[in-house]
This record gives C-alpha cells, structure tokens and sequence, in this order.
C-alpha cells in the first residue's frame, strides 16, 4: 500500500515536472479564484470612473501593430494583457497615455477615454494625460542625476505641482511601493545603487508621487527575481484601492495571481488584435477560445 | 544538520592567481632589458646610427624576443597576442614621446624668464631685451582670459542649444544643422578672424577689438561645443526621456531636469575640448585684436593682447631675451588650459 502511494506521488512529481513550463489551466485557474475570492466584490471608487478604450488601433510607420482594440477598465481593478511576443501589448499599453506619439512615425486611430472624456480630443493637454496615467516600464529607470529622495519627488518638480509636505509624500509614496523600509536611512544616496528589484520599486514610488488615476506597466517584474517580483505584486494588489493597474506580462503565473481580468492580445502575421477578455479565473479555467486556452496552458507561445 | 553561515573569515586573505608569476616578469623584465642592452651594440656595428636607429633596433628585438618567449609559453595563439601587445606598447610611447618632449621644453625654457612679475606688470613700459625682473605677461594673460570666457559665453549656449536640437528636437532641419556644424568644424582659423576682420573691423572702420577677436575664436568654438554636446546627449538612454515624459513632464523639463543633468559630465567635457580649442589659436587674433603691451580691461575699445599673440610677438623680435619671454608665454598658456581643465573636472566630478 506504502510503495503503490510512493509510486504514485513519483509519477505525478515527474509529471508536474515535464510541465514546469506548461503550468496546468486548473492551477493557475485556482490562483486565479483564490484571489478573486481574497477580494470579494469589489466597489468602484467612482461610478463612472475609469478607463476605456474604443477600437484602437496604432500603426508605426506603415506597419499596423494593432486594430481594433477595444477594452474597459473599470476602477479599482487590475487588468493584465497576456500575448506572445510582438502581438502589440505594450503598444496597446503605450496608447493609454498617449506615449505612442513618442515614437517617430507613430499613427493611431480610435478613442481612449479616461473618466469618459476622449484622451486624444484635440486641445488636450498631453501632460496632463500622463499625469492621470503613469507608467512603470519594462527595464528600471531611474534619474541617475538624483537621489532616492529626489527621484521619487521628480514628477512633482517636472510636472510643477505644489505639495503642502513633501517628506510625507516620499514615506507614503516608498511605502506604498514597498520599499520604505530599505532606504529609509538613506534616501540621499543615488538611485543607481540601488538593486534591480529595489529600483523598479523606486520607478513605481516615482510614478505614484504624482498621484495618477491610472498606473500603466510594462513588464515591471521580467528583469527581477522572484522575491522583487513577489513584493511588486503585493504593491500591485495594494494599489487597486486608489488606481486602476494595466499590467503587460508574459508570465501567466503573475496574471493569475494580481489581475481582475485578463485580456489576451495575438498576432497572425498581421496586426495585433484582442482575442479574448474577461474574468483573470475565466480566462484560466474556461477560456471560450482556443487559442487562448492554447496559449495559457502552454501549447503555443 | 543545518549548515550554520559562517561569520569570522579574518584567516582569509585575497588573492590574484591570474597575475604573472615572479618568473614570468623576471622573464619579461630580461627581454626588454637585453634588447636595451644589444640595441646600440648593434647600432654601432651596423650602418644604423642616431636616436632613431636605437629606437628602431630596440623595437625589433623586444618584439622579436617578445614573440620568442610567448611561443615557449603558449604555442602559436600567443603569438598574435604578443605582436598587439607589442605594438600597443610602442604606439603609446610613440605617442608621449612628443607630448614629454614639448611639456619638458616648454617647462624648461620657459621656467628661465618666469619671474612674481610675469603675473604683475605688462610691457607698457618695459624693453623685450630688458631684464626678466621687468615687464611680464599681465596683459596677454588677461587677454587670453578675457577673449576665452566672451567666446565661451557665445558658443557654449549655443553649441549645447544645437547639441540638443540634433537629440532632442530632432527638427526638419536636422541633417541640415549636422552637416553645417561638421562643416563648420573644418574652417581654418585664419578663415574665421579673416571673416570677422572683413564683417567687424572692416565694417566699424579698422577698430581692432577684443570682442572681435573673441568672435573669430566663438566660430571655432562653436561646432567643437555642440558636436560634443550631440554626441554625449545620444549616449543618454531614450528610457530616461520616456521616463520624464510619462511622469507628465513637458519636453523641455524633462531636457533640462533629467536629460542635461544625466549628461553633465559629458557636457563639461564638451566646453573643455572647445576652450582647448580655442585657448591656443594665434592666427585669427592677428587680424582681429592686433596686440599691445598695455594692460588693457575693455574688450569693445582698442587692440588687446593674448598669450598666443604675446608669444609670437616675442619671437618675431628675434632677440634672445625676448625669445625666453616667448617660451614663458607658452608656458602660462599651458598653466592656464592645465588650470581650466582641473576646474572642469572638479566640477562635473562631483556627480557621484
């Protein structure tokens, strides 16, 4: 009876390790509804509120990225965008805060409504925008003119803003980010010597100092290891309470743990397009398209 | 049992197994030693002669004996190896051969007539044959400073302004800017004060000038300036931009807060290398400030001296004493851009 049970927990050991890099639809199903359930119903901070976008599309140059991306972001949700490589994610991304127009030769067509006003209307004040909607990008940025203090201040002096106590903001600000502890005794060091993990937290205190309505990341965890990742996500599910998270990220375990809903973006030679979204644990358990379900179980991708 | 880290490692002491071993160096210290040694033996029974048939012997045989010994050590991998050290090597001191032999000339000749006076008194009232306890330099060296902190004042905004134009505007008239300014790095000086003696002197009725002299030296300056600026401000990752940009930034906050700021150093070096430019320039002053040996403030009203000027003045004269005023000339001049450039340092050193 003991031998036939050891067989059977080694059986399934070497099975659960053929598919270490194909996690299994009902456990990330289950994380998926583990946090759904941690979370309850959740209230809008404001009816009405949020983000919204009405078939997007971006080009670069003459080359279409993306069409006709249509997405809600409710507030006090955290929304993940999952997709192989190139199918216009972080593009889709970039369009939320109008820094697609960064790019040379950018064009885009669509609407992008942040609390039901066109983000793209003409007179719109773009810094503005960006203010509302802040971005974490995909590699840690910080100044590296600046100290830690400085850093996280730095929107509040480049966007001009008036801040009755800015000791106050820098502590909630690296609190909120999860790293207050860590460079609390030593916040006039420069950003550079920070960790990887420890600079893409100050990135995030950075981008919460200026009080956004929305906080937009790019892959924020694919450089770090598993314990910043860990911390960073802790911050993101913190952050529901007061901002609405777009978060791209090729790692569905991470989906599965912090987002509300998922959308998955693909690509079949020709623009980027949504697939699929809905509930992050309808998306991992009962997708209602195959090539999603290809894609979150491992089959391609 | 759980391993328990361990703390107290005062016992160990680091190493660097990766550095040659006694005997390797005793062996390296040989080879050029003994081509040191067999080099004039060699000269002097062969149709070699001169510094430069010492040189040359020494060069073959250490590379010679360099080769030998990589060979024995390592097979013939190492020879490729030992062939680029060697070269390396002597382009290095092919290179501060020069550079010892001027600073060692300049130094020396111009130490003989350096005097508290050089610094104190000009010409005004004094003979270039007269003792080097009389008359000094004051007046070019006020000069130099005077016309390089005006030509600065122009080209260094304006070389940074271009600087950004190319990086961060990115205009219609970029290629435009970038060809002109590369252009522009090419004029010969005497071009440049020919251009300011025929546009500014010319044109004010032959009224020799400092400012003028320092526009002539603003032309060269300024391509120098904003080609170094270009070039430091690519460097700056276009992440840092985006960053500004994102945290609702305009574009010319984030420039000025985060861009310049992140190239500072490189900036610093840009005004460095375009007052290195312009510090020693002779030919454009001789159209455009003309020279005396009077001390002289204003820039706007008559000729006024430089060290460069000052120096060739002396020279010209032909007068041995006048020629040791000369040296000393160059020697200041060589102080000053020295001084200039440790300033430069400290100051963007302090970055860190």
């Amino acid at each position: 009876m003991d031998i036939l049970k050891q067989q059977q927990t080694e059986q399934a050991r070497t099975t659960s390790e053929e598919k270490v890099t194909k996690p299994e639809i009902s456990s990330l199903a289950s994380v998926a509804a583990d946090r759904s359930e941690s979370k309850g119903d959740f209230v809008p901070r404001r009816p009405g509120a949020g983000l919204e976008a009405k078939g997007v599309h971006a080009w670069f140059g003459k080359h279409h990225a993306l069409a006709n991306v249509s997405l809600n972001f409710p507030s006090g949700t955290v929304t993940a965008l999952i997709g192989p490589s190139g199918c216009g994610k972080s593009t889709f991304l970039r369009t939320l805060n109008r820094m697609h127009e960064f790019i040379p030769g950018a064009g885009m067509a669509g609407e992008v409504l942040l609390d039901g006003t066109d983000i793209y209307k003409s007179g719109t004040d773009v810094t503005k925008i960006r203010l509302k909607v802040g971005m974490v990008f995909q590699k840690p940025n910080p100044f590296p003119s600046m100290t830690i203090g400085e850093n996280v201040l730095s929107g509040i002096k480049l966007a001009q803003l008036k801040v009755s106590n800015k000791d106050d903001l820098l502590e909630e600000c690296l609190q909120r980010a999860g790293l207050w502890n860590e460079v609390k005794d030593r916040l006039s060091a420069h950003g550079g010597s920070l960790s990887g993990g420890q600079q893409q937290r100050l990135c995030i205190a950075r981008a919460l100092a200026v009080k956004p309505e929305v906080l937009l990341m790019d892959e924020p965890c694919s450089a770090l290891d598993p314990g910043s990742t860990l911390r960073i996500e802790e911050t993101i599910r913190q952050l529901t309470e007061s901002v609405i998270v777009v978060i791209v990220t090729h790692n569905m375990q991470q989906a599965a743990r912090v987002s509300d809903f998922t959308g998955f973006f693909l690509s079949d030679g020709g623009p980027g397009q949504l697939v699929e979204v809905a509930s992050t644990k309808e998306i991992f358990s009962r997708p209602k398209d195959e090539r999603t379900e290809a894609y979150v179980t491992g089959r391609f991708g | 049992m759980t391993a328990q880290l361990q703390n107290d490692f005062s016992t160990m002491k680091p190493n660097q197994p990766w550095r040659p071993t006694p005997r390797k160096m005793v062996e390296d210290i040989l080879v050029i030693g003994i081509s040191a040694v067999l080099s004039p033996v060699i000269v002097h029974f062969t149709g070699l002669a001169g510094i430069s048939g010492n040189v040359l012997t020494f060069f073959v045989l250490s590379l010679v004996g360099s080769i030998g010994i990589s060979y024995s050590r390592q097979g013939r991998k190492a020879v490729g190896n030992a062939i680029a050290t060697s070269l390396i090597y002597s382009s290095f001191a092919l290179v501060m051969l020069p550079l010892a032999s001027i600073l060692f000339t300049v130094i020396s000749r111009g130490y003989q007539s350096l005097r508290i006076n050089t610094f104190t008194q000009d010409m005004s009232l004094t003979q270039p044959e007269s003792a080097f306890d009389q008359g000094g330099a004051l007046h070019a060296i006020l000069g130099t400073l005077i016309l390089v902190a005006i030509a600065s004042a122009i080209s260094v905004p304006l070389g940074i302004l271009t600087g950004l134009y190319l990086t961060e505007v990115k205009g219609r008239a970029e290629n435009l800017i970038r060809f002109l300014v590369q252009a522009m790095s090419g004029v010969p000086s005497i071009v440049a004060g020919l251009f300011i003696y025929s546009l500014v002197i010319i044109g004010s009725g032959g009224h020799y000038s400092g400012f003028a002299g320092a526009l002539a030296l603003s032309i060269l300056m300024l391509p120098t300036v904003a080609r170094t600026a270009e070039e430091v401000l690519k460097l700056i990752p276009n992440d840092l931009r985006e960053a500004g940009v994102a945290l609702g930034a305009t574009q010319w906050r984030t420039v000025v807060m985060v861009v310049v700021p992140a190239a500072r150093s490189g900036i610093i070096t840009a005004i460095i290398l375009g007052v290195a430019r312009v510090a020693g320039e002779t030919a454009p002053l001789l159209l455009t400030i003309l020279g005396n040996n009077t001390t002289h403030f204003n820039p706007f009203d008559a000729p006024m001296s430089a060290l460069p000027l000052y120096t060739f003045n002396l020279f010209r004269t032909g007068l041995n004493a006048a020629i040791s005023r000369a040296w000393t000339g160059a020697l200041v001049l060589m102080f000053i851009v020295l001084v200039l450039f440790i300033f430069a340092r400290l100051g963007s050193g302090k970055q860190k």
